[in-house]
């Protein structure tokens, strides 16, 4: 049937619908701030959850997801905060600057916010909200415009969040480690909302967790919106771990000036469902990007990861790599899309989406699409699903190593190969860890 | 850059006006009325003599089609088709009482004589070697001459072996049993949109049955031609392969040049039996329009074969040149265990056509493998996208597929796009997907006209060694007229 009928609202669509009204006037900002809420919101309303006869939502229908809302949580309590201070673990022994967000609301007192590195600022996205911070008026919701409805819905409710600014320039000696917390002991929902710009020539490494305790339904939608100048390198980590019921969806906005080196790696181990959306414009020439990942999932999680490259400008090289491993009932979704702009020459594209079915009941759904429409380009994507070796694992097994350690191996192996892109050696380190540990317990 | 400037330079030059086949014949036709109702389908549904369960079949097809809206996730644009301003049903006058060749209007026997097919089965049979010293090659042919099927020679010795290959309409009245049980078993009448009006409106097109055991002693062909103004071509073909039998069908599609777009809304259903094999093979060359995007055919198919029995094989071969706007999606439903299914493709797009195809391999039985080649070359201020997916069930053990899609681009306003789906559902599922876009690279270009060949020529070589994995699936007497008719739509950038 092609018929599209307009559905009867859901019970979590109207579910938010009550909590922005309720919400609306307590929201943080006022005028622009205000009107661009109402916009997104009425954007969200005509559209509804997005579901599988949305073609960027075909393998995550948020519709039958999520069946209702949660309220949207409350500041966090003393016990809250205490348990949002142990948050970020998988980053330990990693030196960072540590910001902590406890169910969505920045905690002054975890945080490291005085004594920045020169050329660092780092504020409350619900104080420059509040206080029309020019920062935000210029780019908020400006950096990658999108009509997607979960995009819609966070800039309708973004609460607080993180706004980084770095200077021409500047080189940040230790990452900027966002740790998102959801520690409420009921269920609620947040909606993070940051914003980082990063001046000419800077350097930085900026690391993002999040994760909630287990066995509690929260919902997060976060955004976070990245401008990076001519000539920065930056470094993106995104960690989706807890062992949660959590329904995780975040959105990645950036903008690439010229002559940039960006490399973006998205882990993901945790949580119950997770949609990662990554909409990346490349808008000068000379840039060079890398938007990787690995996730490694089991039970009946759900993770879902959806590109869009948009090579505005001509002269870019991106790289695009995901593995997932996935293990019972476990789903792994990949959309890319690289899309070539007519004028943009000599484009460099290739995109690549692996996943490796440990169980006769996972569930691997892959989409790499092209859209070109220059013709000096060289751009290619490639995509395989399949079983682990069974030559390589009798190799193994064949040399003394136990079946299961030999499995162990090249799994490690398989995801090692994104891993391995990850600059900063510690962190780096710290990613493989975690595979270990993951496959350690997958007995 | 200089050879690639004139091969720009000359893209934008070519124009349609090589559409060779663009002539239109004078014959009187007998018309349904104007526009769709039930009384036009009753109306085809009569005219065609059919038993009462099929116009039955019809109408509830006619029923669903009102609630359907037309499709429109295709990357195709083209203006709201006014599906009351078309003639359903259009037919050469005269035509019930053909006995022979003799009696088919000389019009329509100088028509396909213009198109170059070997109608004449008399000069065949009798081994007549021409005058310059070819020899015609032995391929039954079905004529489909805009809504009715003209001419099907090799009639009677095919049936010696058993086979069966009449127009559709008449095997509805020979054999209905056979009919009804196949027909709308893989392309149900809801299927989608285009799929459904055919079920409502069609009027005729091939039918084919191998008996078990059978290898088809030659290659079936059938020829569609649209001629009529303002009609619309709703063909139906049918090929059941039974047991162990074996059969490759051609089919090739001309129109001529006119202002306003023609619709052709065809289905086909392929269903091979265990240990069957069906080799189908297309070369559509329906008139694209002019340079500007004026008229052309509207090409929305809806092809698709099941692999129902026990190794079982459907191969698609297809060569795409022609159509303002192409919808196609030849697929392969892989139900019998260790069945093979295979789509081989060469879209070429010039001026401003627009193009969407590409393929379904549908994994439900143990131990199937399908193989996906795609060869999209776009040209002039043309979009060409593949459009495929790939899925596994649960239960489908040890699928394997492999899919291979390469797109060229010829100047820089032109569109090449790749949206594959690949869906497992299954462990031992082995799916691998490649796909590049790129354009001649100078270096090829350069090594090629430094050992003395013209820039054009070039061009000719590496496009067809570009397309030649695809050429190579083609039947012989096929891939002949395909490499001529690849020439010709790219003519001034390929040479």
């Amino acid at each position: 049937m092609n018929a599209e009928i307009r559905h009867i609202k859901t019970s979590a669509e109207t579910g938010l619908a009550q909590e922005f009204a309720a919400a609306r006037a307590k929201l943080p900002g006022q005028g622009a701030v205000a009107a661009l809420r109402d916009t997104a919101f009425a954007r969200f309303d005509a559209k509804g959850l997005p579901h599988r006869r949305v073609e960027e939502w075909k393998y995550t229908d948020l519709r039958a997801l999520m069946r209702d809302a949660r309220p949207l949580a409350p500041a966090p309590d003393q016990a809250g905060k205490a348990r949002a201070a142990k948050a970020g673990q998988l980053m330990s022994d990693v030196d960072v600057c540590r910001i902590v967000f406890a169910d969505g609301v920045l905690v002054p007192e975890l945080s490291d916010l005085v004594g920045l590195e020169p050329g660092l600022s780092i504020r409350s996205m619900a104080q420059a909200l509040g206080s029309a911070d020019p920062l935000v008026a210029r780019h908020l919701g400006q950096v990658f415009p999108s009509d997607d409805a979960a995009l819609a819905l966070n800039t309708a409710l973004m609460g607080d969040g993180a706004l980084i600014e770095i200077s021409d320039g500047a080189t940040m000696s230790r990452p900027i480690h966002l740790v998102f917390a959801t520690v409420s002991e009921t269920p609620v929902a947040i909606f993070p909302r940051s914003l980082v710009v990063i001046g000419k020539g800077a350097r930085a490494t900026l690391i993002e967790s999040h994760e909630g305790p287990d066995a509690v339904g929260h919902q997060c939608n976060a955004a976070l919106e990245l401008i990076v100048a001519d000539g920065a390198e930056v470094e993106h980590i995104k960690l989706t771990t807890g062992a949660s019921e959590t329904l995780h969806i975040s959105t990645l906005m950036a903008s690439l000036g010229a002559d940039v080196r960006f490399n973006s790696f998205a882990f993901t181990t945790g949580l119950a469902v997770v949609r990662n959306q990554v909409f990346l414009r490349f808008d000068g020439a000379g840039t060079k990007a890398g938007i990787r990942g690995a996730s490694l999932l089991r039970g009946k999680q759900h993770a879902d990861t959806t590109l869009v490259i948009d090579h505005a400008q001509g002269g870019c090289e991106s790289r695009e790599l995901f593995k997932s491993v996935l293990d019972d009932e476990a789903r792994g979704v990949f959309q890319g899309k690289i899309i070539v702009r007519q004028h943009a020459q000599k484009t460099d594209g290739k995109m690549m989406a692996n996943a490796l079915l440990l169980s006769d009941d996972a569930e691997a759904d892959s989409k790499p699409e092209l859209e070109i429409f220059a013709d000096d380009v060289v751009c290619g994507h490639g995509s395989t699903v399949g079983a682990l070796n069974e030559d390589l694992r009798f190799y193994l097994m064949a040399r003394g190593v136990p079946k299961h350690e030999a499995e162990s191996l090249l799994i490690q192996a398989f995801v090692g190969e994104a891993v391995e892109f990850v600059a900063d050696e510690i962190v780096r380190d710290a990613l493989m860890e975690a595979a270990v540990r993951w496959l350690a317990e997958r007995g | 850059m200089a050879a690639v400037q004139e091969t720009v330079e000359q893209v934008r030059l070519i124009d349609v006006d090589q559409y060779k086949y663009g002539f239109e014949t004078v014959i009187e036709s007998d018309k349904a009325p104007k526009g769709l109702d039930e009384s036009t389908v009753r109306f085809i549904s009569a005219k065609k003599g059919e038993p009462e369960w099929m116009l039955a079949w019809r109408l509830e097809a006619f029923k669903r089609w009102q609630t359907m809206r037309e499709p429109t996730w295709a990357r195709v644009e083209y203006p709201a088709i006014d599906y009351q301003d078309l003639y359903y049903y259009s037919a050469p006058k005269k035509n019930p009482a053909l006995k022979s060749l003799d009696e088919v209007d000389p019009e329509i026997l100088a028509t396909y004589a213009k198109l170059g097919i070997p109608l004449r089965e008399q000069e065949m049979l009798a081994g007549v070697v021409r005058e310059d010293g070819s020899v015609p090659s032995r391929v039954a042919v079905d004529a489909v001459f805009d809504s009715v099927s003209v001419a099907t020679t090799f009639k009677a010795e095919l049936m010696k072996s058993g086979v069966i290959f009449m127009p559709i309409s008449e095997a509805l009245r020979e054999y209905p049993d056979l009919v009804k049980q196949y027909l709308g078993t893989v392309v149900p009448v809801t299927d989608n949109f285009f799929a459904t009006l055919n079920s409502a409106v069609f009027s005729d097109g091939s039918f084919v049955y191998v008996p078990p055991g059978v290898r088809c002693p030659m290659e079936l062909s059938t020829y569609f031609r649209i001629n009529e103004k303002n009609t619309g071509q709703f063909e139906r073909t049918l090929i059941i392969a039974d047991k162990g039998s074996y059969v490759s069908y051609l089919e090739g599609c001309t129109a001529p040049m006119r202002d306003e777009n023609q619709l052709h809304a065809a289905v086909v259903e392929l269903i091979a039996l265990d240990d069957a094999e069906i080799k189908y093979s297309t070369v559509q060359n329906w008139y694209p329009g002019d340079s500007e995007g004026k008229g052309g055919i509207f090409n929305f198919v809806t092809k698709r074969g099941d692999c129902r029995g026990k190794n079982s094989k459907i191969s698609w071969t297809q060569v795409e040149t022609g159509s303002a706007i192409t919808w196609k999606y030849p697929s392969c439903i892989l139900r019998g265990d260790n069945s093979r299914g295979e789509f081989y493709s060469i879209a070429i797009s010039n001026g401003r056509q627009q193009v969407d195809s590409g393929t379904k391999m549908i994994h439900l039985g143990k131990n199937t493998t399908s193989r996906v080649i795609s060869k999209g070359i776009a040209a002039g201020k043309s979009q060409n996208t593949y459009r495929g997916q790939i899925s596994t069930h649960r239960k489908a053990t040890n699928a394997r597929n492999f899919t291979n899609c390469d797109s060229l681009l010829i100047g820089d306003q032109c569109g090449a796009h790749t949206v594959p789906y690949m869906e497992a559902k299954n462990s031992s599922t082995m799916f691998e997907h490649e796909a590049t876009t790129s354009k001649i690279s100078e270096d090829t270009l350069f090594y090629c006209q430094q050992r003395g060949l013209s820039a054009e020529d070039a061009v000719a070589l590496v496009v067809n060694g570009f397309v030649k994995d695809v050429l190579q699936q083609l039947p012989m007497e096929f891939a002949v007229e395909a490499q001529k008719l690849i020439a010709i739509s790219l003519e001034g950038s390929v040479g």
